[in-house]
């Protein structure tokens, strides 16, 4: 069945996430946290999160731009957009945010110009990949996410 | 707040918990708030910590936990830490990305309850209501000690010259909040460390006076004491530390006498202003927070911040009060001075620190007389006692003992006196009357139940009253009194009224309705961080105040502006409480 072709995809590019090291185990959490009170929670976290980081990426972005570079605040900023990114999994993306604090507190400016960049990519490969997910998930149908939410 | 337990949610609890989420992250608020339901949780999110703090004040017992990120843009974390501990002693629950050894120390050291790591998962969240119950327990521990506390208190800063540690209901409470490493009330080494306390209740005390009595007051010592009483788990320290106030008391009670014989037995004591005029505003010294336990602790920390400055003064000024109050006044003021003076100075010396104003209530419960006043059995715990601003010398004896200091400044505008008026010996110079009726018109105008708990009551010093130039009012505190407290408050301010009413004019009639406004106002709601603006006395406030006898030992922080005004006469407190 299509459907179950679908499901079994679905699975499969789930499994990918976390063997491929951009999500663990808080993306689990998410999903168990989805219910039918909130049968899209995942989803709408997730969202939320892209829109609410894309403000500090370009907070961060302009601090950059500065010169000479303010390593406090961008320490600050990478603060909270690490805090973010751990809300949904992002691994990758974390692993990249604490790498930047620690050229911040180095005063490399290279260092951090360079993992900024570098940051920037995973959190947009990431973004495309649960985007892709989720797409998958509404045609693949509830319930995918419902047998997900009762383990 | 005993909502967990008293509210309907309790059969459930932790079910039902009131939580409050404050967090800038968007995402984080949302996972939190999602989690904290699951939990079957009663959650309230907040985006920034200023929204928090409203909400938490709007709803003083709304909430039963607040979990907070480290990080937000309008106020730091630990701040917002800080402010909750101290304005309403809930748990906080921080939180942050960062892990780092000394940002959680951090947290510890501003009271935070406990330190979770983001990413959160739910089954950290789900044990939170720890700490909420941790808390009440501790909370019902601490009123039950609370004579203790005063007890040490006054032991350790009894020797009447206290510098100002005193510790005050609020300090407990913090201190148990934020108080992990610095655990600095030198003074009461004890109770933050729920050592266990010493109630004096009135078959200890009974004990006592049998023990003393047996020996010979002479040659009493807490040693034998100690062996006489044969109560096993009672030390020498504490029984040295009541021997101690037994004999304050049983000073004062030999001034009272005196004076007694010659004003008709109201006792003043008077305060030492301390400063002209400054003192007296923040002399919200009387913060009464009898039964405020819990939120006492708060006024009387912000009552004394206030007094700070004044309650420095105190002990000098007490020497040059009493020698005002005694050329002002007749004889009568001036041992009730010295006496007052003495107790207060160091009360107001410890009203720098958070006033114990909460000490009072705790030391209230075990009350029992040492004088022959009957009244003087105050069984409650909270029983507040009213103060009644000068003017209630007119109160006929009556049951209740309501010690009402009655602050009457004398001359020296920074004499802050605190009038006490016991109930019974409200027999009361008609010179007070003036004064209190000013007061009270003035009173009136600062009663409002929306004040801070801490109601001071100026005393005014009058000098119409009595020659005094500046009557700088008293700022007495009206110690929020606990919802049962409450009620007896306002009985026996009813029936000080009534007294005084009867005995003077009608004016004084308002005031009752002033201080039952002001009793039934949230006082205990006083905000810790609002400076008490005591209102700058004109009015003689009404104190209610616990026998200030009480207080004097054991909190210095008492400020119980206590002016003897010549007129005033000197309320018998007839209630020794150790």
């Amino acid at each position: 069945m299509e459907r179950n072709q679908m499901r079994r995809q679905l699975a499969l590019m789930r499994q990918s996430f976390f063997d491929q090291g951009f999500l663990d185990e808080q993306f689990i959490q998410l999903e168990e946290l989805q219910d039918d009170a909130n049968p899209n929670f995942v989803e709408e976290v997730v969202t939320l999160y892209y829109r609410d980081s894309s403000r500090l990426i370009l907070n961060i972005d302009q601090a950059l731009e500065r010169n000479p570079l303010d390593f406090n605040k961008l320490d600050n900023y990478m603060h909270q957009f690490k805090g973010s990114s751990t809300s949904i999994g992002a691994k990758k993306v974390k692993a990249e945010c604490t790498q930047f604090r620690e050229y911040c507190k180095a005063g490399n400016s290279e260092g951090c110009m360079r993992t900024f960049q570098q940051l920037k990519k995973e959190y947009a490969i990431l973004k495309r990949k649960l985007e892709a997910f989720f797409q998958q998930a509404r045609q693949a149908g509830p319930l995918e996410t419902a047998c997900r939410s009762r383990n | 707040m005993e909502n967990g337990f008293s509210s309907p949610r309790s059969e459930s609890f932790p079910a039902g918990l009131r939580v409050l989420v404050v967090d800038d992250d968007p995402t984080w608020l949302k996972i939190l708030e999602k989690m904290l339901k699951k939990c079957a949780y009663d959650v309230t999110t907040c985006h920034l910590a200023r929204e928090a703090l409203n909400l938490l004040r709007e709803r003083k017992d709304g909430y039963d936990i607040v979990i907070s990120d480290v990080n937000m843009p309008d106020m730091d974390g630990f701040k917002l830490l800080e402010h909750v501990g101290l304005e309403m002693d809930l748990p906080v629950i921080m939180m942050s990305v960062d892990g780092e050894t000394s940002k959680v120390m951090k947290g510890v050291q501003h009271g935070a309850c406990d330190y979770l790591l983001k990413p959160i998962r739910m089954k950290e969240l789900r044990n939170i209501w720890q700490h909420v119950f941790r808390k009440k327990i501790h909370e019902i521990r601490d009123i039950e000690h609370e004579n203790i506390d005063i007890i040490q208190m006054s032991r350790n800063g009894s020797d009447l010259s206290d510098d100002g540690h005193m510790y005050c209901g609020e300090d407990f409470n913090s201190k148990k909040r934020k108080d992990f490493d610095k655990n600095d009330d030198k003074d009461f080494s004890d109770h933050s460390t729920k050592k266990h306390r010493v109630v004096w209740s009135v078959d200890l005390h009974q004990k006592f006076v049998k023990a003393v009595n047996q020996i010979g007051f002479d040659k009493v010592g807490p040693k034998k004491i100690l062996d006489l009483m044969n109560v096993p788990w009672l030390t020498r320290e504490n029984v040295a530390s009541h021997l101690q106030k037994y004999r304050l008391y049983l000073s004062r009670l030999q001034k009272e006498n005196d004076l007694k014989a010659s004003f008709g037995g109201i006792k003043h004591s008077d305060f030492p202003p301390k400063d002209p005029a400054a003192s007296f505003g923040h002399q919200s010294s009387i913060n009464l927070n009898q039964n405020d336990v819990a939120n006492g602790y708060q006024f009387c920390g912000s009552n004394f911040v206030a007094q700070d400055a004044e309650t420095k003064n105190n002990e000098g000024d007490l020497k040059i009060v009493s020698e005002i109050k005694r050329t002002l006044t007749a004889d009568v003021s001036d041992p009730q001075k010295m006496r007052s003076s003495q107790s207060f100075s160091h009360s107001f010396a410890s009203l720098e620190t958070e006033a114990s104003y909460p000490a009072f209530d705790s030391t209230n419960p075990p009350e029992f007389s040492w004088s022959e006043n009957p009244e003087t059995q105050i069984k409650k715990e909270h029983k507040p006692h009213l103060q009644l601003e000068d003017g209630y010398s007119q109160l006929p004896p009556h049951g209740q003992q309501h010690q009402i200091p009655i602050n009457q400044l004398q001359s020296d505008p920074a004499v802050t006196s605190v009038l006490s008026l016991t109930g019974r010996d409200m027999s009361g110079s008609i010179e007070i009357k003036p004064l209190f009726n000013e007061c009270k018109s003035k009173n009136v105008s600062h009663v409002s139940p929306t004040e801070s708990a801490i109601d001071t009551f100026p005393v005014q010093t009058k000098s119409q009253l009595i020659n005094h130039q500046s009557f700088e009012p008293i700022s007495t505190v009206i110690s929020s009194m606990k919802p049962q407290g409450f009620n007896l408050s306002i009985t026996d301010l009813e029936s000080c009224q009534r007294n005084l009413t009867s005995a003077s004019d009608p004016n004084f009639a308002p005031i009752n309705e002033d201080l039952t406004v002001w009793l039934q106002g949230d006082y205990y709601r006083m905000n810790f961080g609002q400076s008490i603006d005591f209102i700058d006395y004109d009015d003689p406030g009404f104190l209610a105040e616990v026998p200030f006898y009480l207080y004097d030992p054991l909190t210095s922080d008492f400020q119980c502006p206590i002016d003897s005004t010549t007129e005033c006469p000197i309320v018998d407190q007839g209630l020794f409480i150790a």
